[in-house]
């Protein structure tokens, strides 16, 4: 689904990552943690292609990242789900539309959807916040809202960056549950993450790689998890 | 092409609402197109009046000549009339008229003024020649003159009209060139417009991106915005303009140029076009503005 072979990403001189080689199985399960400052984020924007590897290869679906020109990236975006860290919301627009985003910009008939999105916002525990705006939510719901908006497509990857980091521990663990869940329906989750607790959690229920990052370079975490 | 046109018309209004109200640029676009529009309309109209006075002036002249005749006094009545007789059995020429001296003073009044004695002085005489539609041979006309009637000289105005034609195909030209100007002003006013709102919503671009939007997708809202600005505000313009040209004082058969500035007839349809040139042109300004703006981004 997603292979990373000696990758590494320069900004400005700089290397962020280096020598990171990891490979995603459909229907797995994967924490990515380290520091902050790490390079996290980084990999998973290279995940995503919100950037493009400086060196070595990277291939989504199959496909060299590469050999894809704008419009094929853009398919490639629309079988990932993707939670930001900053969840991303347009604020002119309610928590439905925001949700159903991805459908509309993608053209998929909305009117056929619409019980599935209502199915979604039971799930996620947001029918009462259908029609609020974004900057009227809680931390807690807009990360939820975040991963309906991201799950809506049905997308094959679903990758959540600090998808936790804002919020308590028992809303925290509310987000783990759909996430587990969700790996259950047979989606591949790779989610970044320094809430080790959260990690040992995830463990106690189902089989998930852990691989840490440190100075830009990538290794599978041992057992002091 | 009118494919594009027509989803544009109907459009996505749902799509439409992914890009936030942009608020004063759009606005600025309407106003520009409906100013440019109404500058457009009057270029046109000058043009339109220039190429009939043109034409005018160039059909009046081209069908009449002057015979001059200048001979000492006692030989004047003689030419003038073995002109006449050549005038008359020539053909080409419809009538031929020896002008009073009352017409010749009011040729001459704008710089002799009223009181002109003009049997004292030694003005040549005039003859008025209206030629018919294929005109006489004039080489053979001015070889006869010159034999019966070594006084006289034929004036087929042709150095008149060439100077005015020109003149009147030259303000053609300008009235053309300053149509052509002001819509590549709009092209670039609207290509601004279409930038600026492209820059304040990099964000909007940039989350809509993440989630699977195509390039197109997120040109599609911006195109659709500036376009029906342009001929929204394009189509104000025009009616303005044509509405101010409409109120203008009628031409007189013989009017001067800017009681003429005006349409006639099927000339009316052509304002129009100014509305539907100016929703191509902002059509594919911001197509090309957007698809600039997109590439450079992530």
């Amino acid at each position: 689904m997603l292979e990373l072979k000696k990758a590494a990403f320069d900004y400005e001189g700089k290397e962020i990552l280096r020598d990171v080689t990891i490979s995603l199985a459909p229907g797995t399960f994967h924490f990515l943690t380290g520091p902050s400052g790490s390079g996290k984020t980084t990999l998973l924007k290279l995940c995503y292609q919100d950037l493009i590897p400086s060196s070595g290869t990277l291939h989504i679906f199959g496909k060299d990242v590469r050999a894809m020109d704008r419009d094929d990236v853009a398919l490639v975006r629309q079988r990932i789900g993707v939670v930001h860290q900053d969840c991303q919301f347009l604020n002119h627009l309610s928590m439905a539309e925001n949700i159903m985003l991805p459908l509309q910009v993608t053209g998929k008939d909305m009117t056929s959807k619409l019980e599935d999105m209502k199915e979604l916002m039971d799930w996620t525990g947001l029918s009462e916040q259908m029609d609020l705006f974004p900057p009227v939510l809680s931390g807690g719901e807009r990360q939820r809202a975040a991963l309906a908006r991201a799950v809506i497509m049905s997308p094959e990857l679903v990758i959540a960056d600090e998808p936790t980091g804002n919020l308590d521990w028992e809303m925290a663990q509310r987000m783990l549950t759909l996430m587990i869940e969700l790996n259950k329906m047979g989606k591949t989750i790779l989610i970044a993450t320094h809430d080790m607790n959260l990690i040992r959690m995830a463990k106690n229920q189902i089989a998930a790689r852990v691989l840490r990052i440190r100075k830009g370079h990538l290794e599978l975490a041992g057992a002091e998890l | 092409m009118i494919g594009r046109f027509g989803s544009l018309l109907t459009g996505d209004r749902q799509a439409d609402r992914v890009v936030p109200p942009t608020g004063y640029t759009a606005n600025l676009t309407a106003f520009t197109a409906a100013a440019m529009a109404f500058l457009s309309v009057f270029a046109l109209a000058m043009s339109l009046a220039t190429d009939r006075l043109a034409t005018r002036w160039s059909q009046e002249l081209a069908r009449t000549s002057t015979v001059r005749i200048s001979a000492p006094e006692g030989q004047l009545a003689k030419q003038a009339d073995a002109v006449m007789a050549i005038l008359l059995t020539t053909s080409g020429v419809a009538s031929a008229r020896l002008m009073s001296n009352d017409e010749q003073l009011k040729l001459l009044e704008p710089w002799f003024g009223p009181d002109l004695p003009l049997e004292n002085l030694p003005i040549p005489w005039l003859i008025e020649v209206v030629e018919t539609e294929d005109g006489p041979d004039m080489n053979g006309l001015r070889l006869r003159l010159s034999a019966e009637a070594p006084g006289a000289v034929l004036d087929d105005h042709s150095r008149w009209r060439k100077p005015l034609i020109s003149a009147a195909s030259r303000l053609r030209s300008i009235g053309v060139f300053s149509i052509l100007l002001i819509l590549c002003s709009t092209g670039a006013m609207i290509t601004l417009a279409a930038q600026s709102a492209l820059a304040a919503n990099a964000q909007v671009i940039s989350v809509v991106r993440l989630i699977g939007a195509k390039d197109t997708f997120i040109a599609r809202a911006f195109v659709r915005r500036f376009t029906l600005r342009a001929v929204i505000g394009a189509l104000v313009g025009t009616l303005l303009a044509m509405g101010s040209i409409a109120f203008l004082p009628s031409a007189a058969q013989e009017g001067a140029f800017l009681t003429g500035l005006g349409f006639q007839g099927w000339h009316w349809i052509l304002p129009f076009l100014v509305p539907v040139i100016a929703g191509v042109l902002a059509f594919w300004a911001t197509r090309i503005a957007a698809f600039h703006v997109l590439r450079r981004s992530s």
